[in-house]
């Protein structure tokens, strides 16, 4: 009876006195409506948390596997230059220094260029070269790393041990970083193969930062005389905080990367100052080893570079993204070229 | 400063002009040297991959060492099973997160899942191979086409996000007031105006990460393994183009080196394909 009443109560309430059908559809929709808008912003909040989940999940996953490793060695792990998975005992040391310093090769070689060009496509090119010159830098950042790779060993690898190699050996060879054999594999072909990835990142984020600045600083330095390459150093003054975010953001790609250099590297752990010989870095040696680690020391020492390449990559980027997104005044890149 | 000599201040200015035409040409160089190694590259790939690119490639599997041709058919296929597993749940969640960030989030939180989302975009994506290493090949004792998708799917989410984000802010705001003043509920409002108005934009953000995630290798080394036949049981290892060209690559054997040209030529295909649809969709829906 009861449940009778009420339902007779609650149709009088919402069809309103006159009953008309429409006007009662209308207000149980607007009845629902809030309910409806609560739950889809749930649901819709529920898929922004899943990304964050997915970090908390890799943060949580790489701290763990870590965890023998860092029991066992701690802070000596970084410096530690053994690296012996019979006996047991790990030093990232040579790991560390190859990643440094393919890295370092890579943007002293790339830098230069890529804000050549960065300038030579914003205030120098005519309309048509500018697009196909960016369409083309597109296309280069599409080109995946084991492509790269390929190339490093097929077609750099012959040229650097048949011409460049032994021409540095034979003039610069009193330089501790070109004694050696030329391998052709090695800490140089890395550092090239690195230096022509990380280019299309930072030229087309420089492009955006220097498309942001104000015409006034080219126009103020023209206005008092100035030709135009004395302007462009004004507004490269002016955008230099975006321009070093955008470096960043490139060495941040160099660190990480993977498969190329591991391809190109010639992976061998011995400390060198050559860049002509073999090395391995933090990414090739997980990319080398992880699959062939029994031992349970030697996957948790693997996955405490992992940790450590993730902590060094969060810190660039945050600082990097923070500059850029000032200087650009959050234009992101929608193509994500980061 | 004294006023100087009219010789010297010609001088000064032809020596600023000459500094002029220097940095001009110095600049046209760069942008060459960045274009450069595209083209040597590309030239490479037909030279060398072209004449491998024949049908048994796509409808072969590999063959042992020693017996000529084969192909990589098993790997053209699991490539597109581990890019579909992984866009089947990061195109829903991305979208949704992008949806989230533009719509409704406001404040601090959406501060927050802005900044986690810019982290995971900078995530080396090898890091990403070792943590579902230890998060779904662990528990299921076996590496798995799911373990790989799962990786490549990760590496896809940040890209469709922020994608989805800066593409929905730019839907005009009176759609969502002229929707809203005629009655319809919010939820309404985002699927049934902003959404369809965002189409083209988010199925170009799709396509981009989808396109990256094909060419990924690192994350697959510890989670898919690999295969050299024929499978598409989701809970096996399956084969990629990718790993499948970095085994070729390192391997003795140059009928083998050969193959990893023609599958990486394959592979820059696939990614061409993807963004030449990126680009039609780009142009229809500007």
């Amino acid at each position: 009876m009861s449940v009778t009443t009420g339902g007779i109560a609650d149709r009088a309430a919402t069809g309103g006195a006159g009953g008309s059908p429409l006007r009662a559809a209308a207000a149980r929709a607007a009845r629902r409506a809030p309910l409806a808008d609560g739950a889809h912003a749930a649901l819709l909040a529920a898929a922004a948390g899943s990304v964050f989940a997915v970090v908390l999940l890799l943060v949580y996953e790489t701290w763990r596997g870590a965890l023998p490793s860092l029991q066992a060695f701690g802070l000596r792990f970084f410096i530690g230059t053994e690296w012996d998975p019979v006996a047991g005992r790990f030093g990232a040391l040579p790991y560390l220094v190859g990643t440094l310093t393919t890295s370092a090769l890579a943007m002293i070689l790339a830098v230069p260029a890529s804000l050549g060009a960065a300038v030579y496509l914003t205030e120098m090119a005519p309309r048509r070269v500018d697009t196909v010159l960016s369409y083309l830098i597109e296309l280069l950042a599409s080109i995946p790393s084991i492509v790269y790779g390929l190339w490093g060993i097929f077609v750099l690898a012959p040229v650097l041990r048949g011409l460049v190699e032994p021409w540095l050996i034979a003039h610069f060879g009193f330089l501790p970083l070109f004694q050696g054999f030329p391998f052709g594999l090695g800490v140089l072909n890395a550092g090239i193969v690195l230096a022509i990835m990380v280019l299309p990142t930072i030229v087309s984020l420089a492009r955006e930062v220097l498309r942001a600045m104000p015409p006034a600083f080219r126009e103020a330095a023209l206005a008092l005389g100035a030709t135009r390459a004395e302007a462009i150093g004004v507004v490269l003054a002016g955008a230099r905080p975006g321009l070093m975010g955008a470096i960043v953001l490139g060495l941040g790609r160099a660190l990480g990367e993977t498969m190329a250099v591991t391809m190109v590297i010639g992976n061998s752990n011995r400390l060198t100052a050559s860049l002509l010989a073999p090395g391995a870095t933090m990414a090739s040696v997980i990319a080398n080893e992880f699959t062939e680690a029994t031992e349970k020391l030697h996957t948790a020492a693997l996955i405490e570079i992992a940790l450590a390449l993730f902590v060094v990559t969060f810190v660039l980027n945050g600082i990097a993204r923070l500059v850029l997104h000032r200087m650009t005044k959050g234009v992101r890149d929608v193509a994500g070229a980061a | 400063m004294s006023p100087a000599r009219p010789d010297a201040v010609a001088r000064r200015t032809r020596l600023r002009q000459l500094a002029d035409h220097g940095v001009t040409a110095l600049c046209l160089l760069a942008a060459l040297v960045v274009v450069a190694p595209l083209l040597l590259i590309l030239a490479h790939l037909v030279r060398a991959g072209g004449a491998g690119l024949r049908p048994e490639f796509f409808t072969h599997l590999p063959k042992p060492v020693g017996e000529p041709g084969g192909g990589m058919a098993n790997a053209v296929v699991g490539t597109l099973v581990l890019v579909a597993i992984g866009a089947a749940f990061a195109v829903p969640l991305g979208i949704g997160a992008g949806l989230y960030l533009a719509e409704i989030g406001r404040g601090r939180m959406a501060t927050l899942v802005r900044l986690v989302n810019d982290v995971l975009a900078g995530v080396p994506s090898i890091v990403v191979g070792v943590a579902v290493f230890g998060l779904v090949v662990v528990p299921m004792g076996r590496f798995s086409a799911i373990a790989g998708g799962i990786a490549l799917g990760i590496l896809m989410l940040p890209t469709i996000v922020r994608a989805t984000e800066e593409v929905v802010r730019l839907v005009p705001q009176s759609y969502r007031h002229a929707a809203l003043a005629l009655g319809a509920p919010r939820w309404k409002v985002i699927h049934q105006i902003v959404l369809p108005a965002a189409r083209g934009g988010i199925t170009t953000a799709c396509l981009l990460a989808i396109a990256r995630a094909a060419g990924e290798t690192a994350p697959l080394l510890f989670t898919a393994l690999g295969n050299r036949f024929w499978s598409t049981r989701l809970d096996q290892p399956i084969a990629s183009l990718p790993v499948m060209i970095f085994d070729y690559a390192r391997a003795p054997y140059p009928d083998w080196n050969a193959q990893a040209w023609t599958g990486a030529l394959t592979l820059i295909l696939v990614v061409a394909a993807l963004s030449a649809a990126m680009r039609v969709v780009a142009r229809r829906n500007p």
